[in-house]
């Protein structure tokens, strides 16, 4: 069971603001992803009893959000931005960088489960391309030289857990 | 210049504090407003000539007058009104609305409490795209200091009025930038477009009227009340008031959010940022997001208001401008965009879920060399089949840069097919494997 007490307190305090259950939906599946990192079919039947609305509600929607990751991803998510600004600023150089360091092709995760490479659209930050998100942050400005540097960083950070 | 109206405070430490927004005369306008009926301040914001912000470029003062007063369902009984804030940014070069809500969430939350007051509004949300974690958390801390100081609530600024704002967060999908699809998602359900009517002010949020209107429209709405109409006005077109915020991107020296008056011209707009990366010679602008059909070097000297832009067969939609310099491969840049489209399409309307996906490969099978004449022609053939022909204008987007780069760069497509490669890359260019299995390749 993913969904715990301090999850359903989240949720129950929303349901002042949305007059539905199904639109707890999104709010509770970010909640669910957050625990445990991707969203399984059963997480799915989890959160459709949860809200007593049907599984195909979920199933739909979880299906359609890029964001509800349907399969394990890795401990570090990079989501690097190759869309027309991101391209223009040497975005598809940083992604070869990654793929090359990493040993991995674009959606994929390292053997080791530590990193999932994947490609984004725009991330509403155009001004400061390239970016790419990692999980929750932002890191922009990227070239060759601070993209290294970052993942010096995060590897150091996997390293001491 | 003419001043600065939303971003006169960027980079000010604390600006998105209430103490600080206080400081700066902030919440004085919703004083004003709701001394004023709610029938006057649409009034102020119709005199305003304000204009939506994200795309459509509406008049908002228009769009609030809508609403209906008092409606009531089938069985006589008051409906709720609900009033949205659509910060779903997502137009790719578009990168106002992170600024905005990092550094002014004040400013919107006022905006909208003037806004429910004009329409009546019981309730507010505010729709952030999904990847915006840290902009939604430093939204949601002040919602909770302006419900803490008595600005939302049962009893908004002590007046028989109660007014609340929830953060609703999406997760991932462009298409939610669309009113309707917003709409959906932040009824939980997939984000697929509403044929319209009903329009959501009759039919909106939840089955119930609502108002869905831009970050930076609401931004703009606290200075039309504290300085008046006219002023706002006065800068800008006849038709169009205020000060724009442009996101310029791409090969530009100085990429940025820049404040300037909506009817400045793209070549001075050009220069204020710095001129074209590196001195180099410029090739096309993108002029109002992704969606806006591109424009070629010869034609910067257009003024960047709703109208001259849509003279000049474009559009001024978001505000972001994308700059390409004369190193960007035209074919390349449009089958970059197409991609785009191809991932984002919601597959509701066949025509825009099929044509998207046949105009992204054509244009990436273009770029690889693998083009005929036959394909040059075929193009503008799917886009006549896509626009105006499905439930939202997504179709009408993807057809933006497909047509304006086949028309005004066709040399360049023509020197693809006839070289069989690419011209602008080396001989024995391989693409990098991701774009090869691009359509696999994401989560």
């Amino acid at each position: 069971m993913i969904i715990d007490q301090e999850i359903s307190q989240r949720i129950d305090a929303l349901r002042t603001h949305l007059p539905t259950e199904q639109a707890l939906l999104l709010p509770l599946l970010h909640e669910m992803q957050a625990k445990a990192g991707w969203i399984s079919r059963e997480a799915m039947a989890e959160a459709a009893q949860f809200l007593k609305i049907p599984l195909a509600r979920v199933v739909e929607v979880a299906t359609f959000y890029t964001m509800y990751n349907k399969a394990p991803i890795g401990k570090k998510h990079l989501q690097i931005c190759t869309n027309v600004t991101c391209f223009l600023r040497g975005s598809d150089h940083l992604l070869a960088c990654l793929e090359k360091r990493l040993g991995i092709h674009c959606g994929e995760t390292t053997a080791d489960g530590q990193y999932t490479l994947s490609e984004v659209e725009c991330l509403a930050a155009c001004g400061t391309a390239p970016v790419m998100q990692v999980n929750d942050d932002y890191h922009e400005n990227l070239d060759e030289s601070s993209l290294e540097g970052l993942m010096n960083r995060l590897d150091q950070e996997l390293k001491n857990g | 210049m003419a001043e600065k109206l939303l971003t006169r405070y960027n980079d000010t430490p604390g600006s998105h504090t209430l103490n600080f927004y206080r400081s700066v005369n902030g919440y004085q306008a919703l004083e004003k407003a709701l001394g004023m009926t709610a029938d006057a301040v649409i009034d102020e914001v119709k005199k305003s000539n304000l204009r939506g912000r994200g795309g459509a470029g509406f008049p908002t003062g228009m769009k609030w007058s809508f609403m209906p007063k008092a409606p009531v369902d089938a069985n006589g009984v008051a409906k709720p009104k609900y009033l949205v804030c659509n910060a779903d940014e997502g137009e790719p070069g578009t990168f106002k609305d992170r600024l905005l809500l990092t550094q002014h969430p004040h400013m919107l939350i006022e905006g909208m409490i003037i806004a429910g007051h004009a329409i009546g509004a019981s309730r507010g949300y505010i729709y952030v795209r999904g990847e915006f974690v840290r902009e939604t958390q430093r939204l949601e801390a002040a919602v909770a200091e302006a419900r803490a100081a008595g600005y939302l609530g049962s009893q908004v600024m002590g007046r028989p009025w109660s007014f609340d704002i929830c953060v609703y967060r999406g997760a991932g999908a462009y298409i939610c930038g669309e009113e309707t699809a917003l709409l959906n998602s932040l009824e939980g359900k997939r984000g697929e477009p509403r044929l319209k009517p009903p329009f959501p002010a009759q039919v909106g949020a939840f089955g119930m009227p609502t108002c869905v209107n831009n970050v930076e429209t609401f931004c703009a709405v606290p200075t039309i009340i504290t300085d008046g109409a006219a002023k706002f006005a006065a800068i800008g077109t006849e038709r169009s008031g205020g000060t724009r915020l442009f996101c310029v991107s791409g090969h530009i020296e100085k990429p940025g959010v820049y404040e300037l008056p909506i009817n400045i011209t793209l070549r001075d707009l050009i220069a204020h940022c710095g001129g074209v990366r590196g001195g180099r010679k410029l090739k096309a602008v993108i002029p109002g997001g992704a969606s806006a059909p591109m424009l070629s070097a010869e034609e910067i000297d257009v003024a960047m208001d709703f109208d001259s832009l849509a003279k000049a067969g474009t559009m001024a939609g978001s505000g972001g401008v994308i700059v390409i310099d004369e190193t960007a491969c035209i074919v390349e840049v449009a089958a970059r965009l197409l991609k785009f489209y191809e991932h984002e399409s919601c597959g509701q309307c066949s025509q825009c879920r099929e044509g998207s996906h046949w105009l992204a490969r054509m244009f990436q099978r273009i770029e690889e060399g693998g083009g005929t004449d036959a394909d040059l022609d075929m193009i503008a053939g799917i886009c006549s089949n896509m626009a105006g022909q499905t439930i939202c204008a997504f179709a009408d987007a993807v057809t933006g840069p497909a047509l304006s780069s086949v028309r005004k760069f066709r040399a360049e497509f023509e020197a693809h097919v006839r070289q069989g490669c690419c011209p602008l890359k080396p001989a024995d260019y391989v693409p990098s494997a991701h774009i090869k299995h691009h359509a696999s390749a994401r989560l």
